[in-house]
């Protein structure tokens, strides 16, 4: 029996080789990708895909009455059940193609926000959120008189439950907006009780599952949720992604936006909807696209979603231990096991924009910034973190480069 | 890629030249970043036309704090009807390193700044470049 060094639950030597980026030396270096929470590099098997489908199988979806305009549309359709599947909808009509996550939460905002939410409604949403699910609720309420409120965070970063009783008293709660995993500091919220706390309201929770969706088995009918907005460029796929609805809502919801494909009958006065999940998707979508996303997820569903999270996890608790060993290096949000691969920590008082320059001369590639959660920040008193984050093709020698290139950094700026 | 933070940036990082503040300022201006937060402030002292003193504060990464550190160098000593000819390429030259278009931000925001500062002594506007929000940074004046 061969001796490993440590049991991994998926095949690190040969995920790599299926990332051509990869093998491209940055500065001289090994690339040590370390933010696929900001975007995810692609398999061989997606940029094949995109490929194939340009070179084989391109033509408008839905229309074309010719060979190329069959094919198409099959592998469209194709791709949004393997998304079904790969989210567990109970209803292929439950899928619509979007750009990313940002596109999908707005199409909630406006198509479900306009129509049900009105003066004298509350929103509810949580101060770790991403801009893109925090942005869309502020215009909502100020464009409909409703109120906006925010579940606060604990020191851990966790949702603080005190501020779930506080919030408890707001009346005529409509709508309830939470991440599922935090891009900024890690931290999962437990989705199944959110939704019983939201629909205990009357109310419909809107999930953000762009930093969840990449990482871990998700299951929508177990979540409970009504909206899950996903990215594909996140997971291995391109510039698509999904929104997934619960269809009784999706049914009632106008459409957001309008034009050719969402229609069923246009008259120069009126116009009839087009059934889901198309009612959705005006215009031509992102075809090659949407398809190379249900490749990236058949990629992903090949190794195994659970395989990818236990592999993620133990990462996870090695690079925690890593930097919590360091001398200076200051951590953010929750201790794992309760914690995505997302870790976001200072070296001492050095600029993170600075920490991430070193990091890079060093073919290591990490964000600096405010992930776009100002609010997150303010609430830690912070302006900037750096953030290493993991994916199916980083290991452990990976983190022990960030840890060297720390060192690195702290020698650049000592004295 | 290794020389990024050539012997001089970090010279003026840790040893940062005319930082602090003036009493009395003939004129004061802040910029902020909000992609990462910087902040930084110039003030300065003019005596007949001459800038006798500069000094700026405020919080951001080596390249921010070193470019206004050089700047401030560059400044002291000089006439006021001088300075409108003091732009982008004077603190990219004493860098010496190649920036990306984010850290180009970071060393142009003490050059906003300053040009801020100049427009309340000589109420000239601020040139096309440099007015409000351009590039994303903030100005504020007093």
């Amino acid at each position: 029996m061969a001796v490993v060094q440590t049991a991994s639950p998926l095949d690190l030597a040969r995920i790599r080789a299926d990332f051509p980026i990869l093998a491209k030396p940055v500065h001289g270096k090994r690339l040590v990708f370390l933010d696929s929470a900001a975007s995810s590099q692609k398999p061989r098997q997606v940029i094949d895909t995109l490929v194939d489908v340009y070179e084989t199988s391109y033509a408008n979806v839905h229309r074309g009455v010719y060979h190329l305009g069959a094919v198409a549309t099959e592998r469209y359709e194709g791709a949004r059940d393997i998304m079904a599947r790969f989210v567990n909808a109970g209803d292929r009509r439950e899928v619509i193609f979007v750009r990313e996550a940002t596109e999908a939460l707005n199409l909630v905002a406006y198509a479900y926000g306009r129509a049900f939410v009105g003066r004298g409604d509350a929103i509810v949403a949580t101060e770790m959120e991403h801009h893109s699910n925090l942005v869309p609720w502020q215009v909502l309420a100020q464009q409909t008189g409703a109120t906006l409120h925010y579940l606060r965070l604990a020191d851990d970063g966790s949702i603080d439950p005190d501020s779930l009783d506080r919030i408890a008293t707001v009346e005529n709660v409509k709508l309830v907006a939470a991440t599922h995993v935090s891009n900024s500091l890690g931290t999962i919220n437990d989705i199944p009780a959110l939704a019983r706390w939201t629909h205990e309201r009357g109310a419909v929770l809107v999930v953000d599952g762009a930093q969840a969706a990449p990482h871990r088995p998700i299951d929508v009918q177990t979540l409970g949720c009504d909206f899950y907005a996903i990215s594909g460029h996140k997971m291995c796929g391109p510039g698509a992604g999904i929104l997934w609805g619960r269809a009784e809502l999706l049914e009632q919801m106008p459409p957001f936006l309008t034009g050719g494909e969402m229609i069923r009958k246009v008259e120069l006065e009126r116009t009839s909807w087009n059934e889901l999940p198309w009612k959705f998707e005006a215009g031509t979508p992102a075809i090659a696209e949407s398809i190379a996303l249900g490749a990236a997820a058949e990629y992903l569903e090949a190794i195994g979603m659970a395989a990818v999270e236990a592999h993620e996890h133990a990462l996870t608790e090695y690079a925690y231990d890593v930097l919590s060993g360091i001398d200076g290096v200051v951590q953010y949000g929750p201790k794992p096991p309760n914690r995505a691969g997302i870790l976001s920590f200072n070296v001492g008082d050095v600029h993170p924009h600075d920490v991430a320059q070193v990091l890079d001369s060093e073919g290591i590639a990490v964000r600096a910034g405010h992930h776009c959660t100002q609010p997150l920040m303010r609430r830690f008193g912070l302006t900037a973190t750096t953030r290493a984050s993991v994916y199916i093709y980083n290991g452990r020698d990976d983190i022990d480069a960030l840890a060297d290139g720390i060192e690195k950094v702290k020698r650049t700026f000592a004295g | 890629m290794d020389d990024f933070y050539r012997e001089n940036i970090l010279d003026h990082y840790k040893n940062p030249r005319n930082h602090g503040h003036i009493d009395h300022p003939s004129a004061v201006a802040e910029g902020v970043n909000p992609l990462c937060g910087d902040e930084l402030a110039i003030e300065l002292k003019v005596e007949d036309g001459i800038v006798t003193d500069v000094r700026y504060n405020g919080r951001g990464c080596a390249i921010s704090q070193a470019a206004a550190s050089m700047l401030s160098d560059a400044v002291k000593g000089r006439a006021v009807s001088e300075l409108s000819q003091i732009g982008k390429d004077d603190v990219l030259d004493e860098l010496g390193i190649p920036l990306t278009p984010i850290r180009l931000k970071c060393a142009m925001l003490s050059v906003g700044v300053l040009k801020v500062a100049l427009n309340q002594l000589t109420g000239e506007p601020l040139p096309g470049e440099w007015a409000s929000g351009a590039d994303g940074i903030e100005w504020k004046s007093e």
